[in-house]
């Protein structure tokens, strides 16, 4: 079985490298190939590194509330660089606030995201979707 | 007495340096204007001639050259995505002391064809895809290079999961056509140095064949590497120093000239402050840039384009004043200047050109606003901290002030975010012998080391 491969980063002016190295570690462990961009990184440093190793699924992470901001338009820029069909996953403290979360669900997946994560969750849950999700 | 005979094919000089191994000396250096269209070997023997003779005659028991004659080494490159795997191919190529035409990315165009056939490249380097990511774009690329009209030297440094199945389509239509490992082989790593070694090979095998410098080759033994690449290992091998002799520790050299300005930075880059975070794409342990608009002479007029008002600031002239003399300048490249003002104006083409060229060579730090305060981004190499720079090129060489020129290299605190070398000792190649010291490095490293350290003039 080929390996699959993820690129995962932390979205926008959000510096949490924690829970980044984290998920690197556990993403790795569960056989997929990890392409880390770390912090700090920009929808276009995604797209990027999404083209340049044939990415299945693009992990976005955002910790410091202003995911909402950092991830519109990245569907539709993906769509634009030739890789329209990629799945795209999002976690972490998405928007600030006490906000029903099927709400911030439900925006996500409006704005193109395949997968949304409210606070808190384990990455098991995610190492389970993506295999539903790439079949394998 | 045993003599060793260095030479450097330039695109308008043969530059010559004897030297005598055993006493560690330099005998002589000559220049003499290049004749590749006749024969090259007429520049050498005018050049040869300028340096007397010792009693007993020369013993030449080492002749050994570089060059940059006929264009230089033209390579075309071509990656997937701009600023990774193309960036990746360009850098491996200049580290290859190449001229680079032009890089594409994406999927090769019919345009992009047209502009190979126009620029007729010596070598084509094609890149695309880490190693496992994508695959399309190099098999496709290489068949769209197959339409060419035209066979060409090709090196190809992409995904490795490919690149046989590449070298196989392309060797249908090219030869040769060589594979080297992934000049990316995962995000944002470089890994340029099998390319680099492919296309020094390819030079030797083919190149030099192609533009007539074998011709040299009944007399020299011979040309070992395109020029820049020989003031990249001579560079190399003053920084990191050999066996027990010491080197000078990280560097950088700057050289002016008519149409370009390379700039060599030996140098790791890490960030001089804790706390900074490091972004893009790493910058190779030995980098080399070149400027093809900043020249004092060819490109004397882009120059001063890209200078603005810092020239006419810095001259204290109006923008009258200095494209009158830019005029002069570009009309006889040969123009060397006669008067204080004429030398003050060089003064001005200098500076800018070394203050321009080693802004684009060095590392910016970035501060990012985050909700939990500033955060500091590192892109490039951070050289504050450098301790060397050397100066060389036509223009420093002769003339009165080099550091007055030279000190463009300096960090700016009115541009802090560019991480320039603070506080370096200056230094002037004033024999003109990098290039010579690169190629003596290949036979007796040792040797070549201790008469850097003793010819480089402290400024």
């Amino acid at each position: 079985m080929e390996q699959k491969t993820l690129v995962l980063g932390v979205i926008g002016a959000d510096v949490h490298a924690v829970g980044n190295r984290i998920l690197d570690y556990v993403f790795s462990q569960a056989g997929f190939k990890v392409i880390n961009i770390g912090v700090l990184a920009s929808q276009e440093e995604f797209i990027r590194a999404a083209i340049e190793t044939a990415a299945d699924v693009i992990l976005v992470s955002s910790l410091y509330g202003h995911g909402e901001i950092d991830c519109r338009g990245l569907r539709e820029k993906c769509q634009e660089a030739g890789i329209g069909d990629i799945l795209i996953y999002v976690g972490g403290n998405l928007v600030i606030g006490k906000q029903d979360f099927s709400m911030v669900e439900k925006r996500f997946k409006d704005m193109g995201f395949d997968r949304v994560y409210p606070p808190g969750i384990m990455p098991e849950v995610a190492i389970m979707d993506l295999h539903k999700d790439l079949n394998f | 007495m045993q003599h060793i005979l260095l030479i450097d094919f330039g695109s308008t000089y043969t530059k010559i340096t004897v030297v005598e191994l055993e006493r560690e000396e330099i005998l002589g250096t000559a220049a003499a204007g290049t004749t590749i269209d006749t024969n090259i070997m007429e520049g050498l023997n005018q050049a040869l001639a300028q340096i007397p003779e010792p009693e007993g005659g020369w013993n030449f028991v080492r002749k050994l050259a570089c060059s940059s004659a006929a264009g230089g080494l033209k390579i075309i490159a071509s990656g997937l995505v701009k600023e990774l795997t193309a960036e990746a191919a360009r850098r491996a190529a200049l580290g290859a002391g190449a001229r680079i035409l032009e890089v594409f990315s994406y999927e090769l165009t019919a345009q992009d064809l047209d502009k190979i056939v126009a620029a007729k490249p010596d070598i084509l380097l094609l890149a695309g895809g880490t190693d496992g990511g994508n695959k399309e774009i190099l098999l496709k690329n290489a068949e769209r290079l197959c339409e060419l009209p035209l066979s060409l030297p090709v090196v190809v440094a992409g995904n490795k999961t490919v690149s046989s199945q590449a070298v196989e389509i392309l060797k249908l239509h090219h030869a040769p056509v060589v594979r080297a490992d992934n000049v990316m082989p995962e995000l944002n790593v470089l890994d340029v140095d099998s390319a680099r070694k492919a296309i020094r090979d390819l030079f030797l095998s083919h190149i030099i064949q192609a533009k007539g410098l074998d011709k040299a080759e009944a007399f020299i033994e011979r040309v070992l590497m395109p020029t820049p690449a020989a003031v990249l290992s001579a560079a190399e091998l003053l920084a990191k120093g050999y066996g027990e002799e010491e080197g000078w520790g990280e560097l950088l050299i700057i050289d002016v000239g008519g149409a370009t300005t390379d700039v060599h930075s030996i140098a790791k880059g890490d960030p001089s402050k804790p706390g900074v975070m490091l972004k893009g794409l790493p910058e190779p342990y030995a980098k080399r840039t070149v400027e093809g608009d900043l020249g004092m002479r060819y490109s004397a007029e882009s120059l001063v384009e890209a200078s603005g008002h810092h020239l006419t600031q810095y001259l204290g002239w109006s923008t009258e004043e200095v494209n009158a003399q830019l005029k002069i300048c570009k009309q006889e490249p040969w123009w060397v200047p006669k008067n204080q003002r004429e030398n003050q104006f060089d003064t001005g083409l200098g500076r800018m050109a070394v203050e321009l060229a080693v802004k684009r060579h060095a590392g910016t730090l970035e501060v990012v606003y985050t909700p939990f305060g500033a955060s500091y981004v590192q892109q490039g190499k951070d050289l504050t901290q450098l301790p060397v720079v050397i100066g060389t090129g036509g223009v420093l060489l002769h003339h009165s002030r080099p550091t007055e020129i030279l000190g463009g290299a300096l960090f700016d605190s009115a541009e802090p975010t560019l991480l320039k070398p603070q506080e370096p000792a200056f230094y002037l190649d004033q024999k003109y012998i990098l290039a010579a010291m690169g190629l003596l490095r290949e036979i007796a490293p040792l040797k070549a080391l201790r008469m850097m350290k003793k010819y480089l003039l402290k400024l």
